[in-house]
This record gives C-alpha cells, structure tokens and sequence, in this order.
C-alpha cells in the first residue's frame, strides 16, 4: 500500500506542474496578459464576430468548419449564415479568406497566414500584444510598425478603433554606443474606442483564435473529469482485490 | 465406453485438451503465468515492465487508428492531422493518445532501465535480458525520431533536419550516407514517405520481436528483486522459490493497480495538457513546415535533450557525433562496467550510491541544458556534465571495485 | 461460516468487481475508436446533397449524376413508359413498393416518383452493388416492356426500378431522399421531411 501512497504523492506533484504549463509559452519577458476566458461563451461569440469582421478578409481559418463554431458557440444556422458567413455558402464549409492568397501575397510581401493554429504556436498573449502594439513609423510601407513583431508587413486593421498611438523612445549614450529604450505609447489620432474597450475587444478576438486553435479543448476537459473518476473507482477496487490476494503472503 | 469414443476420434478430457495436444498452451500460460515465480518483495520500481507494455499497446492500437487518416505526404501530412484532430469523430483523442503516449514511453522506460540500475539486474546471470532491452530502447528512440517528422510541422522538418544532418560526420561517406537516408538533397516528401514506412511496419515489428525475446530471456533466468538475491536458490520442498510468488494472481493484481494509477497520470495529461506546456507537443509544431525559415529556437523533444546537450557541448562535428552516440551506447556495457560483488543499491557502499546520485542528477542536467538555447553559459555547463556522464561508465570498475558493500542476506527482505 | 469461507466470498466478489468495471472501461474505450471509423466531418461535407439542373432533359432521356460518390439515375419518363408501369404488376416483387427502406415516403407510390415524370433512383444493384444498364426499348415478344438490366449477375427491372420476379436482387432500386426545388432543380440528397 506505500508504493500507493507514493503514486499519490506523485499524481499532486504533476497537477501542480500542469497549473504551471503557461510559463513555457511566452518567452518574452514584458508582454502583457491576454486575459482571456476561455469559458465565456458572449465572449467568444463577439471574438466570432471580430474576427469575421476584421480579419477573415486576409486571413483564412482554413481547418474550422462553421458549422464546429456554430455548435461550439450556441449559434444557430440563421446566425451564422447572416452574421458570420461572409465567404461561404454552406454551414459544412472551413474559413477561408475573401483575398485571393496569390493577390495577398503580391500586395504584402507574405500571404498572411492561416489563423487555425495561431493562438497555438504563438499562444495567446503574443497575438494579444501583437494586436495592441501598433504605432506609426514612417519607415514602414504600411506606415505603421509593430512594438511586438518588429517589421511585420501587416498593416494596422484595426486603426479605426485603436486610432494610431506613437512609441516614445529614450536615447542612452553610453561607451560612445547609443541605444533606445522603449518608454511607451503616445495617442497621436484617437480611435472609435478608448484604450480599455480596445483591448477588451482584442481580449474577445484572441479568445476566438484560441478556441478555433483547439475547438475540442473544453469537451476534453469536461470529459476527463468523468475518466479520472472512473479509474479512480477502478483504482480502489483493483487495490482491495491486490490486498486481498496478498493477504496470505508473508 | 471410452474405448469406443477414442475410437471415433471424440475429443477426450475437454476442449483444453484439444488444445493442449496440439499446442503448448497451459504448458506456457504456467511457465509465464501461474508458475512464474517472482520475489514477493518487489517495490515501486518494478511496475515500469508492464507498464512499458501497456504503452506499447497503447502506441499500437491508436497508431493504427492514426494510419487510416493520416496522409505521409509533404503536401497533405500537415494537414491531415488537423483533419484527425478537427474532423474524424474521436481523433482528436486519439492523436493525443498518440501523442502522450510517445512521451510516457520514455518516461516508463527511463524509469525502468533506472530500476535496473538500482537493483544491478543487468549483472549476471541477466546481462543479455539487458542488452535486448538496450536494443529496445534504440528501436524505441528510431520509432519516435521517424515519428515526430510525420505531422510535418516546424519542428518535425527542423528537427530532422538536424539529427539527421549528424550522419554526415562520418568520415568518408557521411553525405552519401545521409543523402541514403533522406533518399533526396535536402528533407522532402520522399523521406517522410519512407520515414512513415519505418514509423508504422519495420521499427514497430522490430519493437515487438525484442519485448517478445526480452520476456522469454527474462523468464528463463527469473526476475531479479529489490535484494538482488536469486530466489531460485532457495526452493521449498514443493519445489517453489521461497521468496517467490506466482505472477498470477499476486503480481498480475499489484500491476493491475499499477497499470490504473498510471492511466490516471496518463489521462491527465491527455485530458487537461497534451501538451504538457510545450514539451509533449511543441509549440513550433502546429506550423506547417516551412523550409525557408529555421524557429528562433530549436531543441530535440524532452526525452532526447540529455544525449542531444553532449553533442552541442562538442564544437567538433566528427567528435560530437562520436560522442553522442557513445553516450547512448555506453549503458550496454554496464553488466562488465560494474564490478560489484553485490547487484542491489541497498549493499553497495557508499561509492555506489554517491555516484548514481551524481548520474541522476547528471541526467536531469543535461535534460534541461537541452532545451535551452545554445548560450555559450549552457554549452560550458553542458561540456561539465558531458564529463560527469562519461566518468560515471569509464570509471565504474575502478569505483565499483573499491567500493565496500554489505553482506546479502538469504532471504529477501518483506514487510507486510 | 468460518472465515476461511468469508475471505473466499470477498475475494470472490472482488475478482467479480474488478473484471466487470474492467470490461466498463474497455467498452468505454472502444465508443472512440469504433467512432472514429464513421463518415468523418470531411466526408459529410463532401456528401452534401448536390443540385442537378433538369430543364434540358428531354422525355425519354436519363441523366446520371453522382450523389456521396453513390450513381442516381435522374430518368424523364414519356407518358409512353408511364402507362406501361402497370404492365408486368404480376410479375413483380414489391409492385406496390411496401419494403419501406428502398424509398421515402413521399415515394411509394405507384409511379415510386415525386412527379410521375421524373424518375429518380440509386444506379446500384441491390444485389451486390453494380450499376443496372438502361435497356428502354420495347420487346413485346420477350415480355420486355423497357427497364434496367443489372450486366453482373441478371438483375432486371422496370422503368419504376422495381425488381422482377426470378432474379438475384432481392428488392427495389433504392429511391434516394430528394426534392424539387424548382420546376427545372431538382436537390438530391436532402427532402427537409417532405417532397
């Protein structure tokens, strides 16, 4: 029954490791939390929305059905047809974007990239940052440069509601070497929305992009409730028939 | 009467004597099952056998599974484990199955040939069940390197890449040889197909031929235990070992207990962090291959790390190749290395026992510097365990020698 | 009972316990696998119900299209072959169309068709699966009266796909679930319930 025990022990040990499995997904240092909830169901519907709204014209989402979205997100079929299904006739269909990839391509340098997978390689945070770190730079061909993908070809969509903000940088002289540090962000034309309704909605539209990343996640979780208790129930019966069976050993 | 039913062939003594006649089945159900005698004194370490099997069956059943959907082609691979993941009804479960399951192999195995290694049970008369198992664990590490190229993500592409790549410091025919290997001039569509062919029939048949004959040697000589004391030696008058107890029911019902609490810590996984924060399923991975551009940071999956931090502590191509491979061979020659009288940890000395310490945590250094990216920092550490890791081998029977063990008891030690 | 009967009785039933939630959990673990081998979301969405255009189809003419990768015959009967329906009743299986599984509803009926004109059934033999040929003309001397022939193993139907007596297939050619969205589209595939 010790080796019981120690098994125990070692079930606790590793369910403290899991609560922990975030830290290994940002590797830089001063990225601000998403925040997202991933549970919330009005939270993920409006994600839906922003996202079809704002981003499926580039972007596509080439591996999740609508109709998964609809199920997932308590949508009904005229929902989704009226409110999300810009570029698709049918329910069955996968996301794809409005821009032909090739034409994309021509215009930005780089196809923008399928989003299925995004949140899941880059994990939630960094395109929450991505999406709030905007600001103008001349240099830049789209006019605007990015505090957390430096020189990325994508121009800032969502101006409109974000407005355009400045980064301040602070000039360092030191052994005849200068360097900048970054010191913030500066409102330079303001937006439709102030800063905490923006991130709210990019928090919404992150919260999306991780669900489509793993549509699967929260039945999963839901699911392996009920297994874990049943092979606990398992577990106590297989250990009162082994010590009965080693009763007679001595 | 019975002369009669002979007579017209009329089976005799039941449908298991029909059988038996014709095929040794209750001779072998008794000498593997019912009366197979292992010491009743075995502890947590010796779950990691049968478990090791229940991952094998595991890997088994869902690979086949995966292999009805999965696509080994560069142009559909990708995609066709979101097709598993999204569309086919349960894959999800199964990939990730699959997936945990690659992991927990190594996990149990390391935790099995650690056993051994406690409890000397590679020393005499054991040394061949050893080295099947060290073939095994070779198989076991081709099985899950031609595995992890299949979703065809960054990593898979890069990582291979890299391994790979190692062939070429072979002097001599080190190009050839990997240009053999990929069956191409870089990485492509040809070495997945082939890689999947060795993932899915010729490693998996491989596997299962060596836990086949690492059983049939295991039991010819008979499971060693915590006391290292070979329980044969001392028989009752019924000709069974005193210290022994049947496989069934006794261990089958220990190991059933075995086997679930590891389902718990296997479904956990499965069920609340496939990933396991990025060391199971790496992060880089859910990208499509991407052959114009290397992820800012590439390292092996977990269970490779130890082996693949000696060979970044080497700034020598030919002599980092050596050494890693070395460094994966070396434990087959432990049954000469260790030159201690006594097999068990619990009657060597002191010598013994500071040095496994050292070797573990060895181990879990140079696991660690692994992952890490190659900072001039880690690679110093990494050559300073890499040194550690081979004196631990090479020094071996010269410590062994010297160190003072403990008289072994006749009898295996057993608390209630 | 001594104790000796009391640790057998436990054990007895622990053994009994212990293989039945066993058996639980196999039987929970083989619901995903077995599962995992249906029509997939892909394949679902591959077999959508499929539009074919009728308004060119002249009377007499047969269009075959492909539904779910499965062969429906779209046939426009001539008033003609509609009144030779009656024909050969004798000589029929399931003149009446009574085995329920072969059509929809809305379907058995004596013409087996939404609109008496328009035939539409699946062009695969019900008795092994090959693809009945259309063989329309009218032999009075063989007692042919127009329908399909089955080339594998002698299948013969009438121009309703129903079977005739005396050959291998054992049942009607199956009607699939359609509906006419427009006079000139007919939807194969999906009948929303009613025709």
């Amino acid at each position: 029954m010790t080796s019981v025990k120690r098994f125990a022990g070692l079930l606790v040990l590793s369910a403290c490791c899991m609560t922990t499995q975030a830290f290994a997904l940002g590797g830089e240092t001063d990225m601000a939390a998403a925040e997202i909830d991933r549970d919330n169901i009005n939270s993920l519907q409006r994600g839906a929305a922003n996202f079809m709204n704002y981003c499926s014209g580039c972007h596509s989402a080439r591996y999740v059905r609508y109709k998964t979205i609809g199920k997932d997100l308590d949508l009904s079929e005229e929902m989704l047809i009226d409110n999300l299904m810009f570029n698709a006739k049918e329910t069955f269909e996968t996301i794809l974007a409005s821009m032909p990839a090739e034409d994309a391509a021509r215009w930005f340098g780089t196809p923008p990239p399928d989003l299925s997978l995004k949140a899941r390689v880059r994990g939630a945070d960094h395109i929450f940052n991505f999406l709030t770190t905007f600001y103008v730079s001349a240099d830049s061909p789209t006019g605007v440069d990015n505090m957390t993908l430096p020189g990325t070809s994508m121009p800032h969509v969502l101006w409109e509601l974000q407005g355009y903000q400045a980064a301040l940088f602070v000039e360092h002289e030191s052994d005849g070497a200068v360097t900048k540090t970054f010191e913030g962000f500066e409102q330079v034309i303001a937006g439709k929305m102030d800063s905490e309704d923006y991130e709210d909605f990019v928090r919404d539209t992150v919260n999306f992009l991780a669900y489509i990343a793993e549509p699967i996640r929260s039945d999963r979780r839901k699911l392996g409730v009920w297994v874990l208790i049943f092979l606990f129930f398992f577990l106590i019966i297989s250990s009162m028939l082994k010590k009965q069976i080693w009763k007679d050993v001595n | 009467m019975a002369r009669i039913e002979a007579e017209i062939g009329k089976p005799q003594g039941g449908f298991m004597k029909w059988i038996d006649d014709r095929f040794p089945l209750t001779k072998t159900m008794k000498k593997h099952v019912t009366e197979y005698y292992a010491s009743k004194n075995f502890n947590f370490w010796y779950v990691f056998g049968v478990l090791a099997m229940v991952v094998l069956v595991i890997q088994l059943l869902t690979g086949i599974f995966l292999t009805m959907n999965y696509k080994p082609s560069a142009a559909e691979a990708f995609a066709s484990v979101e097709y598993i993941m999204r569309d086919v009804e349960w894959g999800w479960l199964i990939r990730y199955m699959h997936s945990t399951g690659a992991s927990f192999f190594f996990i149990v195995v390391y935790l099995h040939m650690f056993r051994a290694m406690l409890y000397g049970s590679y020393k005499k008369p054991r040394e061949l069940i050893w080295i099947i198992g060290m073939l095994i664990f070779l198989v076991l590490m081709a099985e899950a390197f031609s595995g992890y190229l299949l979703p065809w993500g960054q990593m898979s592409y890069w990582g291979a890449q890299v391994i790979i790549s190692l062939f070429g410091a072979v002097p001599w025919i080190g190009e050839a040889l990997v240009e053999i290997i990929r069956g191409d001039y870089s990485i492509s569509d040809i070495t997945l197909n082939r890689f999947f062919a060795l993932h899915v029939i010729a490693l998996p048949l491989a596997l299962i031929g060596l836990v086949f004959v690492h059983i049939v040697a295991l039991h010819e000589v008979g499971s060693n235990n915590p006391d290292g004391i070979e329980i044969k030696e001392l028989k009752g008058a019924d000709g069974i070992p005193l210290d022994g107890v049947a496989f069934h029911p006794y261990h089958t019902s220990k190991d059933l207990v075995a086997i679930i609490v590891f389902l718990m810590f296997f479904c956990a996984v499965v069920f609340f962090a496939p990933e396991m924060g990025g060391y199971f399923l790496e992060h880089a991975n859910f990208e499509p291959a991407n052959l114009t551009a290397t992820p800012e940071h590439i390292a092996p999956v977990w269970y490779f790390t130890p082996f693949y931090a000696i060979l970044r502590a080497v700034p020598d191509k030919l002599w980092g190749f050596i050494l890693f491979g070395l460094s994966v061979i070396l434990p087959l020659f432990l049954p000469w290395l260790d030159r201690a009288r006594v097999k068990s940890i619990r009657y060597r000395g002191w010598i013994y026992k500071a040095a496994l310490t050292i070797f573990v945590i060895t181990f879990f250094a140079l696991g660690w510097l692994g992952t890490q990216s190659a900072d001039p920092v880690y690679v110093r550490a990494a050559q300073f365990f890499a040194i550690i890791y081979f004196a631990f081998f090479i020094l071996m029977p010269y410590y062994t020698t010297i160190d003072k063990t403990k008289p072994v008891p006749e009898r295996v030690v057993y608390h209630d | 009972m001594t104790e000796d009967d009391l640790d057998r009785n436990r054990r007895h039933f622990l053994v009994v316990a212990t293989a039945v939630t066993g058996a639980v959990g196999a039987g929970f673990v083989a619901v995903p696998f077995i599962s995992s081998l249906k029509p997939s979301a892909r394949a679902q969405a591959l077999g959508a119900p499929v539009e074919v255009p009728i308004g060119s189809l002249e009377p007499g003419e047969m269009v075959k299209v492909l539904w779910r990768g499965r062969l429906v015959y779209i046939l426009r009967r001539t008033e003609e072959m509609l009144s030779r329906l009656s024909d050969n009743a004798d000589k029929l299986r399931d003149p009446d169309s009574e085995e329920v599984d072969q059509q929809p509803g809305y379907a058995a009926n004596s013409t087996r068709s939404v609109r008496p004109e328009y035939l539409v059934i699946e062009g695969s033999c019900t008795h092994l699966g090959c693809a009945p040929l259309m063989d329309f003309e009218v032999r009075p001397a063989e007692g042919w009266s127009g329908g399909f022939f089955c080339p594998c193993h002698g299948s013969k139907f009438d121009l309703a796909g129903r079977v005739f007596k005396g050959v291998p297939a054992p049942t009607n050619l199956r009607v699939p679930p359609h509906r006419f969205v427009r006079d000139d589209l007919i939807l194969i595939g999906q009948d929303t319930g009613a025709a």
